[in-house]
């Protein structure tokens, strides 16, 4: 945007007229499309930050307009981040494990944890490592889920869903899809033979090959979220592996005939985190901002989100009593207390695991 | 007028062609030529610890070649597609014969607009469009299952079968236009001629329309194999990830890996089957008559 404007200050030359062009399309791709103008709050978040009923309260009791711009995976976040210029993002929403290699490229802003409800949060996800580096706190997790189960009660026992051995259960051959996240999927396999998703060494490969390769008979289609839920609806699968409360919860009001859970061997937690950018402008209203996400309101708006439902951080958010047995807010206690959280693996473990997932599609 | 003038307009003239080409040769630099020499350059390069190093190395080249469940992508991507355009030009040549020999001349245009609704859809739309049609609870499974024909619905979706279909829908359409547009330019005096000397409409058929308008099927099954090897679309949504394409395994080195080395090595492998596909093909290639 600076360059953008300082190049309208200067005598319009063809160079600095093709310099102001590709600004302003690079500028109109990456930012928000909506307004940009000074008090605007531009945040960089996942797409369940889009609801009205999220951002509309807080836009009145500011009297300013949130722009939002929604994106997947950390990668793609820090290329739309690469192509801004420092103040043109006030908050980012990440996956919380990630925050220290966000932190690290000096792109967030220390939090003062006495100005965060984190008394309100679960103890379990804001103590978590990534949170902090050096012990300062760069972000705050505002939402979670698991990499489980989904499935369809009417066509399932829904006692065998609770155990990952129904990952092999021939009961249910070519009646299972799978969300193609090779990473966690690997990680539930790990669990199930007694391995700390931490601990995955290259040696342990082997082995969870071989047990990948034999979930293949069962398999009937691997695809991303929409594929997979679309599978379960039209009945052309009953299970959806590596998939939990993210996959169905917000189908469920409409089709209760879904569901979902993690195995009784241990649970895969995925959290996403809010941060606010060290460039920008409006620190204040952004960490405003996160604490009205995760007020018990806000919370109960972001976990029953149009674009997916998933777990509040916040105890006390606020949800219906048919959304907390959705979300099966009772069951969370005993849910945390085996689960852990999917972690970023060493670079060359992670190369291995795509060339063992390839083959696995393959197979 | 003077030589001199005459001499300028011809400069004038010369500029104005220059300038006119100056754009398109630019998009093409920058857009392909550039490009296509960075993905060259990347392929021989590699990534380690998560990190891209400009080390020179086949070692790219040596494992696409040496894992099966890589090469194997290339296989079924060229399978599937062999198999597309084969069925496509079976269904294609029939429906541009009768549209350009059998339709009444004022009905053809307004069944080439049928011809070409597909072509209105977006593409993820259409291949979602399938899913319900073929699916357990899909239409044609009720239908099947209402009419008695059969009693448990039948497993079509996610499979290479239902990607097959799912291309085939389009390039049908396609082809169907390459070669009514090579059919209709055949002078009906060839055939009247031929029959006049006593052939059969068999033998019209197979020495005189079908040879001419080869070069149709030529471009039409060219351009088919182009599109279909290189789309992500319609196996991924309709062939359900049991089996990799070639476009699916580049999107996974660069979407959950970002080995860019890796999937430029699979890139240049299918742009290079397309470039020899292209030489066997190029005798039939006859853009002018399409």
């Amino acid at each position: 945007m600076g360059t953008l404007r300082n190049s309208i200050k200067r005598k319009v030359s063809r160079r600095s007229f093709v310099a102001g062009a590709a600004g302003a399309a690079v500028a109109s791709t990456v930012l928000p499309k909506a307004g940009r103008a000074a008090g605007d709050l531009n945040v960089l978040v996942w797409c369940d930050h889009a609801d009205e009923k999220l951002l509309a309260p807080f836009e009145a009791k500011h009297n300013v307009k949130v722009n939002v711009k929604t994106y997947e995976g950390t990668g793609t976040a820090l290329s739309i981040i690469e192509q801004s210029a420092p103040g043109d993002w006030d908050v980012l929403v990440v996956d919380a494990p990630d925050t220290p290699l966000v932190a690290g490229m000096g792109l967030l802003e220390p939090m003062d944890e006495g100005a965060l409800p984190l008394n309100d949060l679960l103890p379990q996800l804001t103590s978590a490592a990534f949170n902090h580096v050096d012990g300062v706190r760069y972000a705050v997790p505002e939402k979670f889920g698991y990499y489980g189960v989904a499935y369809n009660k009417d066509k399932v026992d829904e006692a065998d869903m609770r155990s990952a051995q129904v990952m092999w259960d021939s009961k249910y051959k070519g009646r299972v899809a799978i969300y193609d996240y090779y990473f966690p999927a690997m990680q539930l396999i790990a669990i199930s033979m007694g391995i700390h998703p931490d601990n995955i060494s290259m040696d342990d490969l082997p082995s969870i090959r071989e047990k990948l390769l034999a979930m293949k008979p069962n398999v009937k289609m691997v695809g991303d979220i929409v594929s997979v839920q679309n599978a379960l609806v039209n009945g052309d699968v009953d299970i959806i592996l590596n998939g939990a409360e993210f996959a169905v919860s917000g189908l469920m009001p409409t089709m209760p005939q879904l569901d979902w859970t993690i195995f009784n061997e241990g649970g895969l937690m995925w959290i996403q985190g809010l941060c606010v950018f060290s460039g920008s402008n409006k620190k204040d209203l952004a960490f405003d901002f996160v604490n009205h996400v995760l007020s018990p309101k806000g919370q109960g708006s972001l976990a029953t989100s149009e674009c997916y439902w998933a777990m509040p951080a916040n105890k006390n958010a606020v949800l219906s009593d048919a959304e907390k047995k959705i979300l099966r807010w009772d069951e969370q206690p005993a849910f945390l207390d085996r689960s852990v959280p999917s972690t970023i693996s060493q670079a060359d473990i992670d190369a291995e695991m795509l060339d063992i997932w390839t083959e696995f599609l393959q197979s | 007028m003077s030589p001199s003038s005459a001499q300028m307009k011809r400069r004038a003239g010369f500029d104005f062609t220059r300038w006119a080409i100056h754009p398109a040769l630019i998009f093409t630099v920058v857009f392909f030529a550039l490009p296509l020499t960075a993905m060259v350059v990347v392929s021989f390069w590699q990534r380690v610890y998560g990190k891209l190093t400009a080390t020179w190395t086949l070692a790219n080249y040596s494992k696409f070649f040496a894992k099966d469940y890589l090469l194997d992508a290339l296989l079924n991507s060229i399978e599937v597609t062999l198999a597309t355009t084969a069925i496509s030009i079976l269904l294609a040549y029939p429906l541009a014969y009768i549209l350009a020999y059998r339709i009444p001349a004022h009905w053809q245009r307004f069944v080439l607009i049928l011809t070409v609704l597909p072509f209105w859809t977006a593409y993820v739309v259409r291949s979602y469009s399938w899913l319900l049609v073929i699916s357990e609870k899909g239409i044609l499974n009720v239908m099947l299952m209402d009419i008695g024909l059969i009693n448990e619905p039948l497993a079509m979706s996610y499979s290479r079968g239902a990607t097959v279909l799912g291309f085939v829908h389009f390039f049908t359409m396609l082809l169907t236009l390459t070669i009514y547009a090579n059919l209709v330019q055949i002078k009906s005096s060839y055939r009247k001629a031929a029959a006049d000397l006593g052939a059969s409409p068999l033998q019209v058929f197979l020495r005189i329309t079908l040879p001419l308008s080869l070069p149709g099927v030529a471009v039409g099954a060219f351009i088919t194999f182009v599109i279909c090897i290189g789309d992500y679309i319609t196996p991924q949504i309709l062939g359900g990830g049991t089996e990799v394409l070639i476009p699916q395994a580049i999107m996974l080195q660069v979407s959950r890996a970002a080995n860019f080395p890796m999937a430029s090595v699979m890139s240049i492998t299918l742009m290079v089957v397309v470039v020899a596909v292209y030489f066997i093909s190029a005798k039939h290639l006859k853009m002018e008559r399409v």
